[in-house]
């Protein structure tokens, strides 16, 4: 049977020389859903990610659209796959529009990348801010722009490393809506390396969740999220309430 | 839907197209005052030739009486190509490194290139190498080139450590400068009299060693350069908004990185085997030129190889007139009024994180 999505199976990460995903298998994440991977610090969640964005090795059959990670060509994954780090560095004397059309020079699609990158401004409801300068900007409004650059490439896969790290309550949501809305338009698949557990179970279809570089445990938050797993995987004592069809609680009492 | 389209975009390429016109419009301001500025270095000088005899002199040097033709065509216009080229190769050479190390301090001169080429062209001189094949300069700056080389790899190694950052590498920088400085210092207590004089003067970087066979050399080098780091540029401007969005984007960081390096080895390594160590030219050229014209490297590598041979120029216009009748050495001059202007740079990065 062919897979349209992205399959993991027995995945290897190595982070210099040191393996940090020893075997990490999901079941298909399909295109047009969007999947929270979460986990306490040095569970491994960033490294799996980077292996992922052919930034770390990886190794183990690792597919999408049914052709392997592992052996396609720099350009052809950089065109499927797109990844965003934490932070784009301020205090950078490029216009919006620009940084955008950078990200599109390098192995983009060709055609009038001046256009493209409006559009993709546009779809994040940025448009306005195309002649700032990125160094004029606010923490929130240059994370909407990196989203920008990745949404110009269109790609297949968006990889964000917290995306939402840094930034107020309002430009937390308006980055997870921006990455949800883009998911279902335009059938992507998106892999989204979080700590806020409540806004993951908010936004993300599939919650996979990561300790010491083993997957421990994986579907929607309300099956996910449980009192045991917080005990197993965080050390705490936990409650998961629902607070209404979209948000549940998670209520911390006290360390195990 | 593209009705609708078409007039934002329209919107969007004003400002874009009002954004590269400026940028046009002010790499020729910089090329003009650098024109201006030649002019002046041309114009002055101990033997009092008017501006318009020298113009003169240049476009009719049949008319020129035999002496001013050699002050024109053996000291100032060499002297003041040199003090161009020179300040282009060197500039340049630091707006590449600061992009490919990601860091607004490096340059060839504060983190050990041009002390490692000085260590190089010392050695040298001291224990002279003769060959079939080539002059002693030639030698001396083949010499000066292979350490600057090697003191290029030594900062990419470092950088590529893991846990290296931006202090950890200025640091590595001022060891490697005080290493060869005192390398160096050793050479010149083994020399003789003569050779120790000839290592004073090659360490004090001067315009008035220029000839017309170095001037060709460093313009082949830099001719030669140029398209390839104008060819870069767009990846290394994907590069200054991280290594990891560069890379996931496409662009093979570590070939860009060698590449780089070699090129700025090139640039560095001939400007400094040829006029000795001229220092922050390397560091603020590119930063004067970032704070007018941003940081599309498409734009900012001219505009900092202009900026280099203007400040260049300029400091050539000074080291002239400061004590007349005597050519102070350029590099004097550059690390006088560098320092200030590097203090300050530190400064102000300072307060931006």
């Amino acid at each position: 049977m062919s897979a349209q999505g992205l399959v993991i199976s027995h995945a290897q990460v190595t982070y210099g020389r040191r393996v940090v995903i020893a075997d990490a298998s999901l079941p298909e994440l399909q295109p047009g859903t969007l999947t929270a991977l979460i986990g306490p610090n040095g569970a491994g969640k960033s490294t799996l990610l980077r292996g992922l964005a052919g930034l770390e090795r990886l190794q183990g059959t690792v597919s999408l659209q049914d052709r392997q990670l592992t052996t396609m060509s720099v350009s052809e994954r950089a065109r499927l796959i797109t990844y965003m780090p934490q932070h784009l560095p301020p205090g950078l004397g490029l216009s919006v529009i620009e940084s955008v059309m950078a990200a599109l020079r390098v192995g983009g699609s060709g055609g009038d990348y001046l256009e493209q990158a409006y559009a993709a401004l546009q779809r994040i409801g940025i448009e306005h801010l195309a002649d700032r300068m990125l160094n004029a900007l606010s923490g929130g409004q240059r994370q909407l722009v990196s989203l920008g650059q990745l949404i110009a490439r269109r790609p297949s896969v968006m990889l964000l490393d917290e995306p939402t790290s840094a930034l107020d309550l309002s430009y937390q949501l308006r980055v997870m809506e921006c990455v949800r809305d883009m998911v279902r338009q335009h059938q992507l698949i998106a892999v989204i390396v979080m700590h806020d557990i409540s806004l993951a179970a908010r936004y993300a279809d599939t919650i996979a969740v990561l300790r010491d570089g083993r997957i421990m445990g994986f579907g929607a938050a309300e099956d996910v999220l449980t009192p045991q797993l917080f005990a197993d995987v965080y050390g705490v004592k936990a409650r998961v309430e629902r607070c209404s069809q979209q948000t549940l609680q998670v209520l911390v009492d006290c360390p195990v | 839907m593209t009705a609708h389209l078409n007039p934002a975009v329209a919107a969007a390429s004003h400002g874009y197209r009002r954004l590269l016109a400026r940028r046009v419009g002010l790499l020729a301001g910089i090329g003009i005052a650098l024109v201006a500025a030649v002019l002046l270095d041309l114009s002055t000088g101990s033997s009092g030739m008017t501006l318009g005899a020298l113009v003169d002199g240049l476009l009719h040097p049949q008319n020129l009486a035999v002496t001013d033709r050699v002050i024109i065509w053996n000291v100032r216009l060499p002297y003041a190509l040199m003090a161009v080229l020179v300040g282009a190769a060197l500039s340049l050479a630091g707006a590449e490194m600061q992009a490919i190390l990601n860091n607004p301090l490096a340059s060839p001169f504060t983190l050990g290139v041009s002390s490692a080429a000085a260590l190089g062209a010392s050695l040298i001189i001291v224990f002279p190498v003769s060959s079939a094949l080539l002059s002693r300069d030639s030698i001396v700056a083949l010499s000066a080139f292979v350490f600057a080389c090697g003191s290029m790899f030594l900062l990419h190694g470092m950088s590529r450590l893991r846990g290296a950052g931006v202090e950890t590498l200025v640091l590595f920088g001022i060891a490697l400068v005080f290493s060869c400085n005192a390398l160096v210092a050793l050479l010149q207590l083994l020399a003789t009299e003569d050779v120790l004089q000839q290592l004073v003067f090659w360490s004090l970087g001067s315009v008035a060693r220029a000839n017309w066979d170095k001037l060709s050399i460093l313009a082949v080098v830099l001719a030669l350069i140029l398209p390839f780091s104008l060819h870069a540029s767009s990846r290394m401007t994907l590069l200054r908004m991280g290594e990891d969005r560069a890379q996931s984007f496409g662009v093979d960081v570590r070939r860009l990185r060698f590449f780089s390096l070699l090129r700025i080895s090139l640039l560095s390594a001939t400007a400094v085997a040829f006029v000795g160590t001229i220092g922050f030219i390397g560091l603020v050229g590119p930063h004067i030129a970032r704070i007018l014209i941003g940081e599309d490297q498409r734009f900012l590598f001219p505009a900092s190889a202009l900026v280099g041979a203007l400040l260049l120029s300029l400091s050539s216009v000074v080291s002239k007139i400061i004590m007349p009748g005597v050519i102070v050495p350029v590099g004097i001059v550059t690390a006088l009024v560098g320092v200030p202007i590097f203090v300050a740079l530190v400064f102000k990065r300072g307060r931006q994180l």
